[in-house]
């Protein structure tokens, strides 16, 4: 495969790796190292990308790349990854969180961050279940998922968090498959050239505690082999709501689903300051005198 | 005359605030110290507010139980507030919505609707009513009208105007020859300490007493340069604040209690990540919701143990709003210095009341933290000799930075093995003995009042002013402590040495300060404890200290 061609030894650590031997995030790992090479290569350099992890298996990966990173708490990778863009709006911020951080704990900042368009990119290792702590549902379990807590199988519909993000304003709206490297890497560098709220979920098989990798295998197509409009937004709601999370009927579409343009939120909140140098007021003086 | 207390009182949605303020002002530019104390429920429109405002020669941070004039715009203010009017009390009353034996009956509802003059010109009215009562010159009413308002102008003067012309001369009100000083509520105060320490973002969602920070920042964001956010929740603004800190921006959030529990879990990832971040913790009247717009010290111990695993914070806690202004300037120049978090403790009595305010702007410094200068092999947690790890931010060439919450080596890559945990857990410890050295040359506790007397009150944060009154009018010591973590022990051993009596005052139930002094080793012989969600006034305070130790 052509994308082996790239040595990205140069974003090793020299961490030990625990992932399970297998674990669809060493592809998910491998192609974000090549995206940063390949953008790094051409516009931005490796010291201006900052990775952001939340906690769970998918988090480790920050320990495996060597940029910067802030390996943060449990569903809020989020605003975490919007302080930073505040600060430094020339910093290539991208997010991981898995479907318990981004779905479950920190739900509410995935939806403001999309009615807010914050430029940033989420990758979203949507392995449908609390992996780490040993196999739990999360809130894109399939109903009847056997786990720990639920042996006798969850009860609860799980959401579609494709849908929520259209319906929640995200200006950038794709899905992907960790078993397909390629499409995913075509995707990832999209997002990350996106300006405004760019959204990646990865559906990825937990080799471990939830498989469904022949099932993602027989379902999933790609839009583009279908020519779907992404800047048609009622098409890609409908092509949203085609396969339901909860009991898996209906075919699987991956790719951009949608794509638009409208202001930053640190456009419309920096009116183009950069914090992260900006000088000290030296108007102390004229509000005190304001207060007489 | 060495002071003056006046109280408006009426629903809310009908101004007192802007007209206690307006008063307030007046005396400002008149040469006179000025407090102003205010009251309000939880309510938009309705209920009742009032507003206290004392003037005096002396500088004055607290309010008295006995007012000197009462403006009444309903017959509740007369009903609730009957024990502060004495017989030399001059009554104001809209004599068509209340009824009083005696007093100065001015129709102002009916005459603002006659004059079709805008509802909120009842503040202007009173003003003029004011200024006539203590035989101030309009000239300086017309005057401040035309600074305050940018909007109405005409509107309000004709109002004051009106009211000038129907009160009588009861009190000649002598204009002192001093200059006006700003008058700053709590949280304003703290506000411009932060932007003069170099705070560049404030990350807050709304919560009472912590709300008007958010709005003086956004008022005030081109003059100071500093941007606010207003993100979907206490979670997020904390986080936003770490992420811009991290970053390399100097960063602060503003909440209270309930918003503060929150952003907890955010409070131990800024100690374990070692991220310079402030809170404000503005008390109100808890547990939970508790009583929301009023005031209590009940988070003291809360915020010396907030936060899941042990880890190094500061926390300070300012009494008036020269204090708040060098204080959180000073404690948000020490958590870049230290790369931890720091809290500053407020409350609704020093957030929201009003004061005369000395400012020196030189007070506040900001000096450059420990920065990495290497071209490459940046290490975020390197190990070194007082613990502090040189700072660099990402986008830094050739440089990685590694922020993380998980414990870590040097790099800020996760580890798990015995030695090394126990390594940075150490590293992080050293840090504290490094900033207790420099505390140790800084003042983290004041002295007031008769600094040899052996009866000793010891109090923390808006207290302050009531106390420092009462120990110089009782020629007793009155002991502020300004930093409770680190805990200057060092100071306190050599004041409470020689005490007979160490009187502990706190608005709270339990004597908060208290514990933590006795868990020091030191004796506390007795606790003065107010919780009915109101200040002490002087003259209650004084009393309960003669019922002490008479």
């Amino acid at each position: 495969m052509a994308r082996n061609k790239i040595d990205s030894s140069v974003l090793d650590t020299y961490a030990q790796n625990t992932w399970c031997p297998g674990c669809f995030n060493f592809v998910i790992e491998a192609v974000v190292k090549e995206v940063i090479l390949e953008i790094s290569k051409k516009e931005s350099k490796i010291e201006d990308f900052v990775l952001v992890s939340g906690i769970g298996c998918h988090a480790k990966i920050v320990d495996y790349i060597n940029t910067n990173s802030f390996y943060s708490i449990h569903g809020r990778v989020i605003p975490v990854a919007t302080g930073i863009k505040l600060a430094n709006p020339d910093l290539k911020v991208i997010g991981f969180e898995g479907d318990g951080d981004a779905y479950n704990e920190g739900v509410a900042h995935l939806v403001s961050a999309a009615r807010k368009n914050t430029d940033i990119t989420v990758v979203i290792h949507d392995n449908r279940v609390f992996a780490l702590t040993t196999g739990q549902y999360t809130a894109t379990s399939p109903v009847g998922f056997k786990g720990k807590s639920t042996p006798q199988g969850s009860f609860e519909k799980p959401f579609n968090p494709i849908e929520l993000m259209m319906t929640s304003g995200a200006t950038f709206v794709a899905r992907s498959y960790a078993g397909n490297p390629t499409h995913f890497k075509q995707v990832l560098k999209k997002a990350i050239g996106h300006k405004g709220f760019s959204f990646v979920e990865v559906l990825q098989p937990c080799i471990s505690f939830f498989n469904p990798a022949k099932f993602y295998n027989e379902k999933i197509y790609k839009l583009e082999d279908i020519n779907h409009n992404s800047s048609n937004y009622k098409e890609a709601l409908t092509r949203a709501r085609e396969w339901d999370y909860a009991n898996g009927k209906g075919d699987i579409p991956i790719g951009i689903f949608y794509q638009t343009y409208r202001s930053t939120y640190e456009e419309i909140i920096l009116k183009g300051k950069k914090l992260a140098n900006s000088k000290l007021s030296k108007k102390f003086k004229e509000i005190l005198k304001e207060k007489i | 005359m060495e002071e003056i207390s006046i109280l408006i009182g009426g629903q809310a949605g009908e101004g007192i605030k802007q007209g206690g303020n307006l008063i307030a002002r007046l005396f400002n530019r008149y040469g006179w110290n000025v407090f102003v104390y205010e009251d309000y429920p939880s309510l938009i429109k309705g209920g009742h507010n009032f507003s206290i405002i004392r003037a005096a020669k002396k500088p004055v941070k607290s309010h008295k139980d006995e007012v000197d004039i009462l403006f009444a715009f309903n017959q509740d203010t007369l009903k609730i507030h009957q024990k502060r009017i004495s017989k030399e009390t001059v009554i104001v009353y809209d004599s068509q919505e209340a009824q009083y034996k005696r007093g100065i009956k001015i129709a102002m509802n009916k005459i603002i609707q006659e004059q079709k003059l805008p509802i909120f010109t009842k503040n202007t009215l009173v003003l003029g009513i004011t200024a006539k009562i203590l035989n101030i010159n309009f000239r300086l009413v017309k005057q401040l009208i035309k600074e305050v308002f940018k909007d109405y102008q005409q509107e309000n003067i004709w109002a004051a105007e009106i009211g000038y012309g129907l009160a009588p001369t009861i009190i000649n009100l002598p204009r002192l020859r001093k200059s006006p000083k700003p008058l700053l509520t709590g949280n304003e105060a703290i506000a411009l300490g932060a932007a003069k320490a170099g705070l560049k973002l404030y990350v807050a969602y709304p919560m009472t007493p912590a709300t008007s920070i958010l709005h003086f920042f956004a008022r005030y964001e081109d003059k100071l340069g500093v941007k606010i956010v207003q993100p979907e929740s206490e979670i997020a603004a904390v986080l936003i604040a770490e992420g811009a800190a991290y970053a390399g921006v100097r960063s602060m959030v503003g909440t209270s209690g309930g918003g503060f529990a929150l952003m907890n879990e955010a409070l131990s990832l800024a100690g374990q990540a070692e991220i310079p971040i402030l809170f404000v913790l503005s008390q109100r009247a808890a547990p939970s919701t508790g009583v929301p717009t009023y005031t209590m010290q009940g988070d003291l111990l809360f915020a010396l143990n907030a936060g899941h695993g042990e880890f190094q914070r500061i926390v300070a806690a300012p009494g008036d709003t020269h204090q708040a202004f060098y204080l959180t300037g000073e404690v948000l120049d020490l958590v870049w210095k230290y790369q931890m978090p720091g809290i500053i403790l407020s409350d609704k009595h020093l957030s929201e009341s009003t004061f005369s305010t000395e400012i020196d702007l030189r007070e506040v410094k900001m000096e450059k933290p420990k920065l990495w200068k290497e071209k490459s092999g940046y290490k975020r947690y390197l190990l070194t000799e007082d613990g502090v790890s040189p700072l660099a931010f990402p986008g830094t060439k050739n440089n990685i930075v590694k922020a993380t919450s998980y414990e870590h080596d040097e790099y800020g890559i996760t580890i798990e093995e015995a030695k090394k945990v126990e390594k940075m857990i150490e590293k992080r410890a050293k840090k504290k003995k490094t900033l207790v050295k420099e505390l140790k040359k800084k003042e983290t506790v004041k002295i007031y009042g008769n600094k040899r007397s052996k009866i000793v009150l010891v109090g923390w944060g808006s207290t302050q002013g009531v106390l420092k009154e009462v120990a110089e009018e009782l020629k007793i010591k009155f002991v502020q402590i300004l930093y409770l973590e680190p805990f200057p022990k060092w100071e306190l051993e050599k004041i409470f040495n020689d005490a007979v009596e160490v009187i502990d005052v706190e608005n709270n139930s339990t004597g908060q300060l208290a514990s933590i002094l006795r868990s020091n080793g030191f004796n506390i012989t007795r606790k003065i404890l107010k919780y009915d969600a109101r200040p002490f006034t002087t003259d209650e305070l004084i009393k309960k200290i003669w019922q002490e130790i008479k």
